[in-house]
């Protein structure tokens, strides 16, 4: 039996985004030819909030995980790349991924704790956890107690030799983790994986009926996220020089913005979070002298758009022009 | 000697845990909304009274007078402004909408009022105690704290099962649907419960502005207590916050003993025992 | 006084793209007892629903003692003198059964039924008026959803489906009670999926299957062939 109809995941327009989306990608990654340091700066921290907000995206846009903790990782991941280098003398880019190990390691019991509760319960849960993980490090005198360390010059010579080649090197990262974490969600939600998590929030009760095991496979996001957030902390706090409990753990940094970003990007869209950096940006460009009324407006519109566009900027756009760059559902393509 | 004082301070303070915890209850009993500005908005009504005292000369305690009218009046706009239209099946716009407000409220007190840190002075109050045993002073102050959240919480409970509005809270929680055949309009009902907690969470906020020192930023610790509070003593159950607070208070209280700087990780860690041991809570009366 | 009750005039009910009524218009005489019957997903619930309010529709699509109230919200539409036992009876959970009845009177209008009334006619329910609703069998919960409805004293009370999960005597006990229940003066549009007992108790039938009227009348006027067929759409 034939079928008068062809199923297929792409569509012209993300084929031809596909296309551009790698053309970027190497241009990027050639900026240590054609651009400043301030460029690699620049895009370096695009990137790095990049990851961290396609990984909330994962996890509370896909998998129904909202967390508001996410920042416990950041300064986990943080201080053991500080600890690998101070004290175990390891190459501090050796030591990120190291910190991604102990992330997904220390997220295990995390999760079992925090997933007894749900919902909004589940959100202060993970915060709590963030709070435990900064009290704590303050109290580790070694690694500085509440007034924090920085990092000494032999640790961070140990990249590389010359600064240039130690600045691509990190930029390199930086790229690597931003557009990863991008196809990594992507690669994830194509797969059955990404079935089963859009099953799960389209009907929790359908698709256990359906035998997908819903705690197994929110563990496993959960799992993942945090390990390569973990990465995503051990990069930033490498670029800083110096950690303190307060920076390592702020919510405001490392969740606030993420969830505007995520937010007025287009949650549960793999190019909302891209999307939602740009505007952040921008937005940061234009308004980061205001202080305290930059964060007003941004929480205002976050407000605005949770309740007006409640899909952000991207959902808008694909609901209303149907098109996808990262298609992650199927088509169907009817022969006439 | 200086532990079991510890212990009954810890039990004195817990008091005003459950103050910030009794709100939050209500609120998700009746329509399973969790307020991540609760904590905010517990500053804002310190906020308020200081307002007030300065304005009017009054005593901290008697500016609750003006105080609670006028939290409860903002309560009303705000869940029939915004909050109501973020209820629904999804979990995300509650979460999203209060995020951003708590972050609204944050700077903007931060912008009038500036990041120095306020206090309400209760004058003598303050200071009175009388000794219990030799080696435990009890407070004035801090027994009247206790004082007062026992009886709000039996108030709450009283106008809960016994009065109409109660009935109209427990139905509308219930069944939503069938409570608007009933001639119940579910808007106001939210509204109605979230202008009571923020009546409470007045009375939290000037026994906290009076208690110690308060700025813009001490919001999302008040909430993270209170939310302590509320999962220790378990879901819908208002005592049951009331001894979930006693219990944070006193496993501070014992941190502190040990060293000053575990205070509040004693806290989260009794907290975090409980959820591993008992993961709905201590005396929990309805399903998260 | 105008004896039409309640006027539907072509009601059209969606439920995202699926159209559960095709156009229905039925009219209602005061004092009358109208059934509803036909298969399930026939439509019949959400034509109760859309005349109490808890269904959306068009505003002309339903009139109430000539006032279009199509669309308004349920609690708007009880005060008008609406009331309605729903599927399932749906008690609140967290009320006793006296508060429950007490809740049903939160709107009421004048006339004679009040919680002594209610006791009167379900006695059983009197005794057992501090436990909590649920705790009750289910005949008896339904009585406490039938006197929920009539503490509003409403001049049209619509049953959905009183049969629902009850043992055959139980069902048997409450349809003789019916005609005590109503009185002389209050009408009802009774849903039914026992279509004997409710042709039995009605002075008039709707008979619905897809989402339109496929028969009305008087029982009386037709032969059980003649409802069968428009029940299972076999005319």
């Amino acid at each position: 039996m034939s079928m008068n109809a062809t199923i297929t995941r792409s569509t012209r327009a993300s084929r031809i985004a596909g296309v551009l989306a790698l053309i970027v990608i190497v241009l990027l990654a050639a900026a240590p030819w054609w651009g400043s340091r301030a460029d690699l700066r620049l895009i370096g921290e695009f990137a790095t909030y990049v990851a961290l907000a396609s990984l909330w995206n994962l996890l509370a846009g896909y998998a129904g995980l909202v967390s508001v903790g996410q920042q416990a990782y950041v300064g986990l991941g943080g201080y053991v790349l500080f600890a690998c280098a101070m004290f175990l003398g390891i190459s501090p880019l050796v030591a990120i991924a190291l910190a991604g190990i102990i992330g997904g390691l220390a997220a295990i019991p995390v999760a079992k704790l925090v997933f007894r509760l749900q919902g909004a319960y589940f959100a202060i849960g993970t915060w709590v956890v963030a709070e435990v993980f900064r009290l704590s490090f303050a109290q580790v005198q070694e690694l500085g107690g509440g007034s924090g360390i920085s990092i000494p010059v032999d640790a961070v010579k140990a990249i590389a030799s010359s600064r240039d080649l130690r600045e691509w090197l990190i930029y390199w990262v930086s790229l690597g983790l931003g557009a990863g974490s991008v196809l990594m969600a992507y690669g994830l939600l194509r797969s059955k994986i990404g079935l089963a998590l859009t099953a799960i929030r389209d009907s929790e009760v359908a698709s256990m009926s359906l035998g997908v095991r819903i705690t197994t496979v929110k563990f496993a996001v959960y799992v993942l996220v945090a390990a390569v957030t973990s990465m995503v902390g051990a990069l930033i706090f490498l670029q800083k020089l110096r950690i303190t409990p307060d920076a390592a753990f702020s919510i405001n940094d490392w969740t606030a913005f993420v969830i505007f970003i995520v937010v007025i990007g287009g949650i549960g869209t793999i190019e909302g979070p891209i999307i939602g950096t740009i505007v952040y940006f921008l937005l940061r460009e234009f308004l980061a002298d205001l202080g305290s009324i930059y964060l007003l407006i941004l929480g205002a519109l976050a407000i605005i758009i949770m309740l007006a566009a409640p899909k952000g900027i991207w959902g808008y756009v694909k609901d209303r022009y149907g098109f996808s760059l990262f298609p992650t559902g199927y088509r169907v393509n009817w022969k006439e | 000697m200086e532990w079991i004082n510890a212990i009954v301070q810890g039990i004195l303070v817990g008091g005003l845990y459950a103050l910030f915890a009794a709100g939050l209850s209500l609120i998700f009993g009746v329509m399973r909304l969790v307020n991540i500005a609760h904590g905010d908005l517990i500053i804002l009504a310190a906020y308020v009274a200081l307002v007030i005292v300065q304005m009017t000369g009054l005593h901290p305690l008697a500016s609750l007078i003006i105080a609670v009218p006028v939290m409860a009046g903002f309560g009303y706009c705000l869940q029939r402004g915004i909050l109501n239209r973020t209820l629904g099946k999804d979990i995300l716009p509650p979460l999203l909408v209060t995020f951003g407000l708590s972050v609204i409220l944050q700077n903007g007190l931060f912008e009038i009022f500036t990041a120095d840190s306020r206090k309400l002075n209760a004058g003598e109050l303050e200071t009175v105690s009388f000794n219990l045993v030799p080696g435990i002073d009890i407070g004035v102050m801090p027994l009247l704290m206790f004082v007062t959240a026992v009886a709000v919480i039996g108030g709450l409970q009283f106008i809960f099962y016994r009065t109409a509005m109660g009935r109209a809270f427990r139905a509308t929680s219930d069944d939503k649907e069938i409570a608007r055949l009933m001639g119940l309009d579910n808007g106001k009902v939210y509204a109605y419960a979230m202008a009571l907690c923020l009546g409470v969470v007045a009375i939290a906020g000037v026994f906290l502005a009076i208690r110690s020192n308060f700025d813009p930023s001490l919001g999302p610790g008040r909430l993270i207590f209170g939310f302590e509070a509320v999962i220790i003593g378990g879901l819908g159950n208002l005592w049951g916050t009331l001894v979930g607070g006693v219990i944070l208070g006193v496993a501070q209280g014992l941190g502190a003993q040990v060293n000053p700087g575990w205070q509040l990780l004693a806290g989260h860690l009794a907290f975090l025992l409980v959820l591993a041991l008992k993961p709905k809570g201590l005396f929990p009366r309805i399903d998260g | 006084m105008s004896d039409v009750l309640l006027e539907v005039r072509d009601l059209k009910s969606f439920y995202g793209d699926f159209q559960a009524l095709h156009g229905v218009s039925l009219t209602l005489q005061r004092g009358g007892m109208l059934a509803l019957i036909g298969a399930n997903g026939a439509g019949k619930s959400t034509l109760l629903g859309s005349i109490c309010g808890l269904v959306p529709c068009a505003r002309e699509a339903i009139v109430w003692k000539g006032e279009a109230i199509g669309g308004l919200a349920a609690n708007d539409i009880v005060k008008r003198g609406i009331a309605m036992v729903p599927e399932g009876r749906r008690l609140f959970a967290s009320l006793s059964v006296e508060e429950n009845l007490i809740l049903g009177g939160a709107m009421a209008r004048p006339g004679p039924w009040d919680l002594a009334k209610v006791y009167a006619m379900f006695p059983i329910l009197k005794e057992k008026r501090h436990q909590p609703s649920t705790s009750l069998s289910g005949g008896q919960q339904q009585m406490v959803a039938i006197g929920r409805a009539l503490m509003s004293n409403p001049e049209l009370i619509l049953l959905d489906e009183l049969s629902l999960g009850l043992a055959p005597v139980v069902i048997k006990d409450i349809y003789a009670m019916l005609p005590d229940i109503l009185g002389d003066g209050m009408s009802a549009i009774l849903v039914e999926q026992d279509v004997t007992q409710a042709l039995a108790v009605s002075q008039q039938f709707i008979c619905m299957q897809e989402g339109r009227v496929s028969l009305q009348g008087a029982p009386q006027a037709f032969t059980r062939e003649q409802i069968s067929a428009a029940y299972f759409g076999t005319a």
